[in-house]
């Protein structure tokens, strides 16, 4: 599964909280004077986690890197994935568009199914669902998920909506 | 009377040490070797020249020009290649520019601000350095080379001092030994390391790099993982030993292979990642199951 999203919407947080190893990440100093006065460091190749189903099945759960800048690293991670997760940074309205146009490249790249979700819910400025639904323009077929990636109950429930849609998908071409 | 043989008696080194020293003119080419039923004094069969895998022009000891035999070598092809010119800029280049030499071509280019004369240099010393490293692995095929014949005064070209091909040139091979000998089977297979620790943290992989971890899965061989990527064998084993030696792989046995070779190699199958993966619902609702269970 691919983990996508802007710059800082929490696909790390978000992959760490249910990954059973410690996330494999690639963070670097990031280097644009705005961004940096986000957070520090940021993804430039990779994240990677696993969560391990049997003896022989495991779940990889691949983040993309958040700047533009590496978007060339976006065609690499779509091939092969099962589903992917957009994130967005509910607080941060000055990001959506970039979600969407996220959003868009992934599902040009691969017609694999997809769940939008709506970080940081916890914090008191996040838009609601409904809010962010319409700031999206997201059809109402498309799953949009409140979470808080740094809570694993959360993510879990985010990977579950995703592979029941992985399953619906499926059964209709199946 | 020209100077021929086969790389398996005098190395491609050996060759270059030899122009050098005797300060030799001329172009070295190296063919296909097309087996013969006739056997020489060492036992091995004869070959005889096939199709021209390489051409080297030498003046006066020094590399001044090298192609090899499926490379378009022309002027626009190097720039492209060196990042100088866009596949764009390279097409439109190609059709206006038919019928022009490289020389004549170089300075429309320069004019017009596309390139500098620098670039141009540059691009055309590391193509020809390119093509002389490849062939310094080449192991056996025959040779010829022809006193005073060079390449045509419309090409390019730039006098390189073969001392130094030659000491890089025996770096590398020495590097290919110590990644073969590091890693003699390509059919075996990648998986990731149970627990990849913290100092993996700040890893800054590259382009190439990446693309090989994304086909990590013990059901892939590296030699598929390297076809499907269109990479030679000394590029994967070179990126497979540094992702090895980071601790982000392991190199394991694929299922049903105790280490040994894989019979059939030259039919290699697609590595099973593919774009879209057709993946069976059982598969996807044991993830759900295991997601649901208690702490899972």
């Amino acid at each position: 599964m691919v983990i996508t999203g802007p710059f800082s919407s929490g696909k790390t947080e978000f992959i760490g909280s249910i990954s059973e190893i410690d996330v494999v990440s690639t963070d670097t100093r990031v280097t644009s004077e705005a961004e940096s006065k986000v957070k520090g460091q940021t993804t430039v190749a990779m994240d990677f986690g696993r969560i391990t189903v049997d003896d022989d099945l495991v779940l990889y759960l691949f983040g993309t890197p958040g700047q533009r800048r590496f978007d060339f690293m976006w065609e690499i991670l779509a091939e092969g994935m099962l589903g992917f997760i957009v994130m967005v940074d509910s607080t941060k309205p000055e990001t959506f568009r970039e979600a969407k146009s996220i959003l868009e490249t992934f599902r040009a790249y691969a017609p694999t199914p997809y769940v939008v979700v709506a970080n940081k819910q916890d914090l008191p400025d996040a838009w609601s669902i409904d809010e962010l639904r319409i700031a999206l323009r997201l059809e109402p077929g498309v799953k949009l998920l409140g979470c808080t990636a740094t809570n694993k109950e959360s993510v879990k429930e985010v990977l579950l909506q995703l592979l029941y849609s992985i399953v619906e998908e499926i059964e209709k071409t199946g | 009377m020209p100077l021929q043989g086969n790389l398996r008696d005098f190395s491609t080194t050996q060759l270059l040490n030899l122009i050098n020293l005797a300060g030799k003119t001329g172009t070295l080419a190296i063919y296909e070797g097309v087996r013969t039923n006739e056997k020489d004094v060492n036992g091995n069969f004869r070959q005889v020249p096939g199709a021209e895998r390489a051409r080297v022009a030498f003046k006066a000891g020094k590399l001044i020009a090298a192609q090899l035999g499926t490379q378009d070598g022309n002027l626009v092809s190097v720039l492209n290649k060196s990042g100088k010119l866009t596949d764009d800029q390279a097409r439109i280049i190609r059709e206006r520019a038919k019928n022009t030499s490289d020389k004549a071509l170089a300075l429309l280019l320069i004019n017009a601000n596309y390139v500098s004369q620098r670039d141009i240099v540059a691009s055309v010393q590391q193509h020809t350095l390119d093509c002389v490293y490849n062939l310094l692995t080449w192991a056996e095929g025959p040779f010829r080379f022809e006193d005073n014949v060079l390449p045509g005064n419309d090409r390019i070209v730039v006098p390189i001092n073969l001392e130094n091909v030659i000491i890089e040139g025996a770096r590398r091979i020495r590097e290919i030994e110590q990644l073969t000998s590091h890693l003699p089977n390509l059919d075996m297979a990648l998986k990731f390391p149970e627990n990849p620790r913290e100092k993996f943290k700040g890893i800054h992989l590259s382009v190439e790099e990446w693309r090989v971890v994304s086909f990590v899965n013990p059901r892939n061989t590296i030699r598929q993982i390297a076809k499907a990527n269109n990479m030679s064998e000394i590029e994967i084993r070179r990126i497979v030993y540094g992702l090895e030696q980071a601790g982000l792989v392991e190199i394991v046995a694929p299922p049903g292979v105790s280490g040994a070779p894989r019979p059939g190699a030259g039919s290699t199958p697609t590595p099973q990642q593919v774009r879209a993966p057709n993946v069976e619902k059982s598969v996807v609702e044991r993830i759900i199951n295991r997601l649901r269970a208690p702490g899972g």
